[in-house]
């Protein structure tokens, strides 16, 4: 009988550098990779694809910047600048930022976390990886035939009567990947609810196990109503039914209505995994146990529960009733003080902290002060009087991406970065990820933060001919952009380099509490060689930092 | 390695649960979860009928009436049956009983395709009648509002076909649990794919439940 793995005792069992047999040499043939059931191959399957439709996404953008360096339309005609934008938004939300950290970290860190030998339906998650893939192709088809330029909001009746664009094809591709994310969602709910390992007890788990249960709930509960609303706008395309156009008695509105019932928790998908990925890297680069436990983890369900009560605050110019706009601008609020408790408990967190700033500690720390811009920002869109004025402006182009790449990427990189070793058994290289990490915080700012005064200058969204005095904003922007893609260019290639000239990564570099630094980097197959058995919660770094100062094993 | 090997495959249990009672809670959580989607999809459409309802309540109440109440009576008779055999089959095959199963999942599903056809020969009729507002097709209405008359038919064609459309996924499903059954499959520790059908099919029966009146009753009759 070998030792058990315990937290408790925090005592390794002498693993070597790189175990002689794991989850990437147990197999190199296409096959083996294609027919995979291994939750960590599939999360690798997950990473090569996002990756791919990360890069189609960004190149998008880069045209839409290029052309807005100058008020004339001199780059692309105007509808092709519309199908641009829309191929930006569709494949960035549905195809990247979706599934980014679930489909990914998700996949690989829930079984390790929860100290369970897979995911609880293996083959179901091979089955979201091809939906997912099946879904890309449809769009990618969409794309390749001659664009959407709908945006990636569809609205209603432009998209379900009057657009000639490839419409249908972008629609069932994204209701084929909706699939794959409630799939998805509904494993990791399934996992954590019945594999964690003997003595896992709910507040002995690790936070980014929290948010990510709370973001399979609304990929469970929302997902489904996007699909039946893209499924109504398919069939009023080919059966020519009249539910949301008002030529035949439909309501526009009413799309409307069910669109944001998913795309606003939509952005909780994207934004609450990235809070899981900060809440574990913030406890292990300042060496203590987060401020807060308990706060952070139901704030992540509070927000998953506000996420389904807002979505009328997309609708305050539309028609829709002004005692229902106030309703919604208060119930938006609201949403602020679960992000809040979560910042202020990450900031406590720091306090009289060791804090060290490795690469996935600069994202962290991005990632707080543009998650607070962003979110504060959210509150000026939520105000009804202030809506008016900047809807359908730069401001609010601004203000999402502030979550959305501000928030939700830096997360990504940052745990990206944070499991590397775990994942491949390489390390990263150092110098090269923080002035990245630097950079793309820098080209960020630099592109987005000039939106903010774009639109409330008054530049509308989706408008590539603008007037002559907005134009050094957006040099500016575009400059910026240009910074922010050549900081997304070097983790693109020194991770790659890394997978083969990287420094080999023992267990536990970073010396982290958690079940998934317990099992040699690449992990086995199976996981764990026997079930661990956890007695102590999940942050203790103070006990570990002790044993390691004993000298024991980290 | 080999009598591993050979254990595995006998065993109905899968490699990555550590008991048979974690499996099966896990495969029913599963499907529950499922069943939340599968409800979040219908109270799209749910939302959407609720909505035009309220805007004219006389011209649903009016066009509701044209549905033939006989056939829907009948169909929900059909399928409410058919839950009751899926149920016997399930126990069937919990406790063995592999003729039994064969037997009822085959009677489950013939009163599943009976019921598909009665919608399908409904369909039909509303065509002959110049009320299916779809494809471009006539729509014949000599009441006050054709326009929301047209709207309740297109409501009706798509949450009964939806409906519909889970029925025949069910259908599928089940032909693959008969097939496995007469090998001799899908008992005991094995019926967990049984079990889980079962509460898919209860539940595709129990949208019927809620769609039959508010299609066929309410405020017509």
């Amino acid at each position: 009988m070998t030792a058990l793995i315990e937290t408790g005792s925090m005592k390794m069992p002498d693993l070597g550098p790189l175990s002689k047999r794991n989850y990437l040499n147990s197999g190199y043939t296409v096959r083996s990779w294609l027919l995979t059931t291994d939750h960590k191959r599939i999360a690798l399957l997950y990473l090569m694809s996002i990756t791919f439709f990360f890069v189609l996404g960004g190149a998008a953008a880069t045209l839409v910047r290029l052309d807005l360096m100058t008020p004339q339309a001199d780059l692309v005609q105007s509808e092709t600048f519309n199908k641009l934008f829309t191929a930006h938004g569709v494949i960035m939300v549905f195809f990247f930022l979706v599934p980014s950290i679930p489909a990914v970290l998700g996949n690989f860190l829930v079984p390790l976390m929860v100290g369970a030998r897979d995911l609880a339906f293996p083959r179901l998650n091979l089955l979201s990886w091809y939906i997912y893939m099946l879904g890309g192709l449809f769009t990618l088809y969409a794309l390749l035939a001659g664009g959407v330029d709908t945006g990636w909001t569809f609205y209603a009746p432009y998209s379900s009567t009057y657009s000639n664009t490839y419409v249908m094809a972008t629609a069932v591709g994204i209701f084929i990947t909706g699939f794959s994310s409630i799939l998805t969602g509904l494993n990791f709910i399934v996992t954590i609810h019945k594999m964690r390992a003997p003595g896992l007890t709910w507040f002995r788990l690790p936070l980014f196990i929290w948010s990510i249960y709370a973001t399979s709930i609304i990929m469970v509960l929302g997902t489904p109503v996007l699909a039946i609303t893209l499924l109504l706008v398919g069939l009023e395309r080919i059966l020519g039914l009249g539910i949301f156009d008002p030529r035949l008695g439909g309501d526009p509105i009413l799309f409307q209505h069910l669109f944001w019932f998913y795309s606003h928790p939509a952005v909780y998908i994207m934004i609450l995994p990235s809070m899981g990925v900060i809440s574990e890297i913030i406890p292990c680069y300042c060496r203590k146990r987060p401020f807060g436990y308990a706060f952070i983890g139901f704030s992540s369900f509070a927000i998953a529960v506000f996420s389904f009560l807002v979505w009328g605050h997309h609708l305050f110019v539309s028609g829709q009733s002004i005692y229902a706009g106030m309703v919604f601008s208060m119930l938006s609020y609201l949403v602020a003080i679960p992000s809040a408790v979560k910042v202020f408990n990450w900031t406590a967190s720091l306090h009289k902290g060791s804090i060290s700033f490795d690469t996935p500690m600069l994202y962290a720390l991005g990632f707080v002060g543009l998650f607070t811009m962003g979110g504060l920002t959210g509150l000026f869109v939520a105000a009804l009087a202030v809506d008016v004025h900047v809807h359908d402006t730069y401001f609010i182009v601004a203000h999402f991406h502030y979550i959305m790449v501000g928030g939700a990427v830096m997360g990504y990189l940052g745990g990206i970065h944070f499991w590397w070793p775990k994942m491949t058994g390489r390390l990263y290289p150092e110098g090269w990820a923080r002035l990245s990490a630097i950079l793309i915080f820098i080209g960020f700012n630099l592109t987005f933060f000039p939106q903010y005064i774009l639109g409330y200058l008054g530049m509308p969204r989706r408008y590539h001919i603008y007037p002559p005095e907005f134009q050094v904003l957006n040099v500016m922007s575009s400059a910026g952009a240009s910074i922010l893609g050549v900081g997304y260019f070097f983790p693109l290639t020194y991770l790659v380099w890394s997978l083969y000239y990287g420094k080999r990564a023992s267990a536990n570099p970073w010396r982290a509490t958690g079940l998934e630094w317990q099992t040699p980097s690449p992990p086995p197959t199976e996981n764990f060689a026997e079930t661990p058995i956890v007695l102590d919660e999940a942050y203790d770094y103070k006990r570990m930092d002790g044993q390691l100062a004993e000298g024991g094993t980290a | 390695m080999s009598d591993e090997t050979q254990a595995a495959q006998l065993s109905p249990l899968a490699h990555q649960f550590d008991d048979l009672a974690q499996q099966n809670e896990a495969d029913d959580l599963g499907m529950w979860l499922f069943l939340c989607t599968e409800l979040m999809f219908f109270g799209g459409l749910f939302l959407a009928y609720t909505i035009y309802r309220t805007r004219d309540e006389a011209t649903f109440a009016a066009a509701s009436r044209e549905l033939e109440l006989l056939w829907g009576t009948v169909n929900t008779a059909v399928l409410l049956t058919s839950s009751l055999t899926m149920a016997l089959a399930v126990h069937a095959a919990e406790t063995r009983h592999r003729q039994k199963l064969i037997v009822f999942l085959f009677v489950t599903m013939l009163l599943g395709c009976a019921f598909v056809s009665i919608k399908f020969m409904e369909y039909y009729h509303k065509y002959l009648h110049g009320l299916m507002p779809l494809l471009g097709l006539p729509f014949k209405w000599d009441g006050t509002s054709p326009g929301h008359a047209e709207m309740f038919f297109d409501l009706y064609f798509v949450m009964t076909g939806v409906h519909a459309l889970h029925m025949l996924i069910g259908l599928g499903i089940m032909l693959v649990l008969l097939v496995q059954a007469t090998r001799g499959r899908l008992l005991g520790g094995f019926s967990g794919p049984v079990r889980v059908t079962g509460l898919y099919w209860h539940f595709v029966d129990l949208v019927w439940v809620f769609l039959f009146p508010l299609l066929y009753l309410i405020g017509a009759r």
